[in-house]
């Protein structure tokens, strides 16, 4: 008799007149349409396809859906196109598609990994926590990088993903997770009722169970898919129902909140063009229902991983999916009653086919048919060992109330195990969405217990093993909801199912004794995990379920062990004489199966992942060959360097230029705020730490905002346009913290000001001037606007027009040399400035960057806000104890600044440093050392916060925050280098130039 | 993602907001009378109930307006929902298990 599996010449739903040609391992095949990957390699007699993940054993494909643990593969459509860990059942098969197999070299026949086999003693449980501890040093040299290489089974592609993929929000009174029987029934008695429904499946098509033959259930007296097509039929008739196939709901949130991936494209050699390769839907529900059915456990003992062994359900799904008989003598192994169909549509297929039940006796229904049918029954019997190394060809069966010291197990030759340890309800997604499970003794499995609001299960997801239970059950669950969302019942007549009995019998493990004792049996076969690496963490110590789970890695493959729950909390539960319950089950996470990251970025990515912001000037400097920076959501000019000039000699340059001639930047990105109303300088007095309200209108003050601790927010200039109306300005980065600032305090702490506060950073375009030319220059430009010394002083502002537009003109600086801040509409920013340009031209007039902005007023000890502050810098810290107002009244950060940790002179105070080397630029966020010699672990006293080299000064500089900063001017200190020696450093005060200010008074 | 009733807008998705923490925190009418313990008491103590918590949700991608929102903190449920411009007075305690 010929060995192995086999196409049929006739059934399933596959094109037999069409071939579709694809590789596996380089070696050309062919399947029909209508396969999978799984059931085209099986139909070319293929049983090896995978190595296991830690010792490399041979595996095959043991399942046809996403709890697949095996036959993973790597799908490789081009270099960029690579997906790996892909469940060859759950592949379906195109022309030209090119699998590889995974986790072995040289060859899949052939790997050197498998040595691990034999070193069995040298790999227990907690073999890397156990291994790899010291000595430390050896960590991130040897021991990280290897077990980086050993890790993970598939690799991840090197390229840039082509493809597209969309996003899609949906809301709807009803999601229902699962087209089997149960889903079916439950949609359209929720269609009846005039509900919205979203019926989600992952596979291609619709149906489950039945879909997989049903065991040869009869519905309404008619064949499971029969009935099938009728009901699908029905439910595409109402309107409200809407079915979505190749679509899984990986992750249950809060709140009727489902992500559900739907495989647009990734069933064809490339996606049709202009559609996405898969669509994310985020869909919120005020009502979920699992109908996700169940899933089939395994059966633990000795060496039941080889190729050839497989859960009976998927033995099922190939004979009806895709005409593939699995073996031509097949072994099932059972503690259940659902095989028994399985039993004799194989048998009638012409195999030959053995069943070995646990239990004493058959299920008396099926007793005559198998006998019929030519069934062999073992009773009352285990398997308990297989042989064949690349592929099954024995199996040993043991009486389960023999004497193990007398008895040996009886060979039988087959070339598939099938084996079904029992259903299991398939309630992850219950799970995510906080729902408890319960072990029922008598299903002797997990199932749903306690729903959160929202959420139902019904059917085998719900622990209704039988069709006739589960269908009814449906219906139930689908009133509940109907009622909930306050529908009116539809009347509906529920199909009729000639009534099959369902049962099952709790069996974790076949015996190990004997010889069977020294051989392998897997609990979890992703992770290669098995009975005896569990009872050495329990010898251990470990009797928490979560801890064994990552003691022994069981449940944490790429699978996340969606076959090993049951069998693990069974075999713990008896190893620790506790009942199943007791035990608990692992934390059910989000999301069931894998998501590419690629899904969940969509179209967010590139130029699409962020808005970007530019000034109104951008423009001109992207024609004159700026270099850009992005600061906060915006794109700004760092520096304008001429030709043959790097970054460091064009900064040069515009530094110099704004000291001895004048220079010219873009300042808009400066946030900009109106607060306006009759209690607006009340409300400001409360924000800010200086007295806004004895500010003369036409006069502006620069002032901190401090949150409650104390410490520093923002910073930024006020102006008193109106006696009830104020203009601020922010730093760039600041400005939408600190409108959330000012509404927040508005709104819950002072609703009965009378004010109002408008963002107006966007309104106006802000050119500011400055350098001892700038008078001149603006005079050239300016109408209606005396720029006399005397009549605009320092520190105020007037409106005018400045290059024939309106203008508000702030006589303000950053630099430290006279300035002008010029406000006019943003459309006219850049009109504005090449206005400017133009004029300056005879007068060196420069355009600089941010660069130089920096330089310029870090030589004035001019602080940034998030630079030189960190959120835990205090207005006394930077030593600008002048712009804490002391007879207005309370402000929002006062109080705090008394608390004795802040008034501590310990703490760490603004300074100025001059490293002994002139030419020598420190580190920004070097460490401030008392001695060269100092060696990690050293104190810090400090640390540098802005370091530049000053062509003004002609020397190198540094503003940094001190341990009794103030109170150490004169004293020498080293700051370390990443790549070197401290270099010695002396403390100045933090202002190196022109302190008295005359500069600015010009 | 939670769904949160914005009393002004409907219920909307989480990403719309911002927490801002328990709410019914008073900031004392007189900051010079009051003990530097009270102060930081105010700054920083929280109750951090399991339970349903009074907490401050502002919905900044929408009307930009703070309000009071109860949620029991195990299991997320929202209770209630009100305007925090009413926050003065704190309405039922906020704690139990």
């Amino acid at each position: 008799m010929a060995e192995g599996p086999v196409r049929l010449p006739v059934g399933g739903r596959i094109d037999r007149k069409r071939r579709l040609a694809f590789r596996f391992d380089g070696r050309r095949l062919a399947g029909h349409p209508g396969d999978s990957l799984a059931s085209a390699l099986l139909a070319n007699g293929i049983r090896l396809v995978a190595r296991s993940f830690k010792y490399h054993r041979p595996r095959g494909i043991y399942a046809a859906g996403p709890e697949e643990p095996c036959a993973l593969v790597e799908l490789r459509r081009d270099e960029a196109r690579v997906d790996p860990n892909c469940p060859a059942g759950e592949v379906e098969l195109f022309d030209g598609l090119e699998a590889r197999s995974q986790n072995r070299w040289p060859s899949l026949a052939w790997d050197v990994g498998a040595l691990a086999d034999r070193l069995k003693p040298l790999l227990p449980a907690g073999f890397y926590y156990k291994t790899f501890r010291w000595p430390a040093a050896l960590w991130t040299r040897l021991y990280e990088p290897l077990i980086r290489r050993m890790a993970g089974v598939g690799r991840a592609p090197r390229l840039p993903d082509p493809d597209r993929y969309a996003h899609r929000h949906h809301h709807c009174d009803v999601l229902v997770v699962g087209a089997g029987a149960a889903g079916l029934v439950a949609a359209e008695l929720l269609g009846r009722a005039g509900l919205s429904v979203l019926l989600v499946e992952s596979r291609a098509q619709p149906g489950g169970w039945l879909a997989d033959g049903g065991a040869g259930v009869r519905l309404d007296g008619d064949a499971a898919p029969h009935w099938l097509q009728a009901q699908l039929a029905r439910l595409e008739a109402l309107e409200g129902v809407r079915l979505l196939t190749r679509s899984t709901a990986f992750g249950l949130y809060d709140h009727g909140f489902v992500g559900v991936l739907e495989r647009i494209a990734d069933h064809l050699p490339l996606p049709a063009p202009g559609t996405p390769r898969e669509r994310l839907w985020w869909v919120r529900a005020k009502a979920v229902l699992i109908t996700t059915g169940c899933l089939e456990r395994p059966l633990v003992f000795p060496d039941n991983d080889r190729p050839g062994v497989m859960l009976a359900g998927a033995a099922a799904h190939y004979l009806h999916h895709h005409g593939v008989l699995v073996g031509r003598r097949p072994v099932i192994f059972t503690n259940n009653d659902s095989v028994y169909g399985l039993a004799l549509e194989l048998a009638r297929a012409g195999a030959a086919v053995t069943v070995v039940d646990v239990r004493p006796a058959p299920p008396a229904r099926w007793e005559r048919e198998l006998c019929e049918a030519g069934v062999r029954m073992l009773c009352g019997r285990a398997v308990v060992g297989s042989e064949g190394r690349s592929g099954l060809h024995t199996v040993h069966i043991l009486a389960l109330d023999a004497d193990p010291a007398l008895s040996l197990p009886k060979p039988l030759a087959a070339d598939a195990l099938l084996v079904s340890g029992g259903l299991q309800p398939n309630a992850a997604l219950f799970a995510q969405a906080r729902g408890r499970l319960c072990f029922d003794e008598e299903l002797g499995a997990w199932r749903p217990d306690e729903a959160p609001p929202r959420l139902w299960a019904a059917g085998g997801a719900n622990g209704r093993l039988s069709l006739a239970a589960a269908v009814e059950d449906a219906a139930r669950a689908a009133r509940d909801v109907i009622r909930s969302l306050g529908g009116r019942e539809p009347r509906l007549e529920l199909p009729r199912v000639e009534e099959e009995t369902f049962a099952q019998t709790p069996f974790w493990c076949s015996p190990l004794k004997g010889a069977a004792a020294a051989r392998r049996a897997f609990v979890d076969l992703h992770n290669d995990v098995t009975v005896a690496d569990i009872a050495v963490a329990i010898r251990e110590g470990y009797r928490a379920i979560e801890h064994l789970k990552r003691y022994t890695t069981a449940g944490m493959g790429p699978d996340q062990g969606k076959i090993v729950q049951g069998n693990l909390q069974g075999l713990v539960a008896r190893e620790l004489g506790r009942a199943v319950q007791e035990v608990g089950t692992t934390t059910f996470r989000q999301p069931w199966t894998p998501v590419p990251f690629a899904a969940l970025v969509g179209a967010h990515r590139g130029p699409l992942f962020e808005p970007l912001r530019t000034p109104p000037t951008h423009p001109w400097a992207e024609a004159h060959g700026a270099l850009f920076e992005d600061v906060g959501p915006w794109r700004r000019a760092r520096v304008f360097p001429r030709s043959g000039e790097d970054l460091e000699a064009a900064l040069r340059r515009e530094a110099r230029a704004v000291r001895t001639a004048c220079g010219v930047i873009d300042a808009s990105t400066l946030g900009k705020i109106e607060v306006a109303g009759p209690d607006a300088a009340i409300f400001l007095d409360r924000i800010y730490t200086i007295a806004v309200s004895r500010l003369r209108v036409g006069r502006c003050r620069y002032g901190l905002m401090l949150r409650d601790d104390g410490m520093v927010l923002d910073d930024g200039v006020v102006a008193r346009l109106e006696e009830h109306r104020f203009h601020l300005t922010t730093t760039t980065g600041g400005a939408a913290r600190v409108l959330a600032w000012l509404e927040e305090w508005h709104q819950t702490e002072w609703p009965e000001l009378r004010l109002w506060i408008t963002s107006t950073t966007e309104q106006w375009a802000t050119i500011a001037l400055s350098g001892p030319r700038a008078r001149e220059l603006l005079a050239r430009l300016a109408e209606g606007i005396d720029l006399d010394g005397a009549a605009f002083p320092h520190m105020s502002f007037r409106e005018g027009r400045i290059a024939g537009v309106p203008a508000r003109v702030f006589r303000i600086s950053f630099t430290g040399e006279l300035g002008f801040e010029i406000n006019v509409e943003a459309g006219f920013g850049l009109h504005l400035w090449e206005a400017l340009i133009e004029a300056g031209s005879d007068l060196g007039l420069t355009p600089y960057g941010t660069e130089a902005m920096h330089l310029l007023r870090a030589e004035k000890g001019y602080v940034i806000v998030g630079q030189e502050t960190d959120g835990t810098v205090s207005p006394l810290d930077l030593g600008l104890e002048g712009l804490l107002a002391k007879n207005k009244g309370d402000f929002i950060g006062r109080r705090a600044l008394a608390l004795p940790a802040l008034q501590s002179p310990e703490r760490k105070q603004l300074v100025g440093l001059l490293p002994s080397e002139p030419g020598s630029v420190l580190e920004e966020g070097a460490q401030l050392v008392p001695s060269p010699e100092a060696t990690p672990p050293a104190v810090s006293e400090g640390h540098v916060t802005s370091s530049y080299f000053s062509p003004n000064l002609e020397r190198s500089f540094a503003l940094a925050l001190l341990a009794r900063g103030r109170q150490r001017h004169g004293e020498r200190l080293w700051a370390t280098r990443l790549d070197g020696a401290p270099v010695p450093v002396e403390v100045v005060p933090p202002c190196f130039y022109d302190p008295e200010g005359q500069r600015l008074r010009m | 993602m939670l769904e949160i009733p914005c009393p002004f807008c409907g219920p909307r998705p989480e990403v719309e907001f911002r927490c801002g923490g328990e709410a019914d925190i008073r900031r004392p009418a007189d900051p010079d009378r009051c003990s530097d313990r009270a102060w930081t008491d105010y700054l920083w103590n929280r109750t951090n109930p399991k339970g349903v918590h009074r907490e401050r949700w502002w919905h900044v991608h929408g009307c930009r307006r703070w309000f009071v929102v109860s949620r029991h903190t195990v299991s997320d449920t929202i209770l209630a929902v009100s305007d925090s411009g009413q926050t003065a007075q704190p309405q039922e305690t906020a704690a139990d298990g």
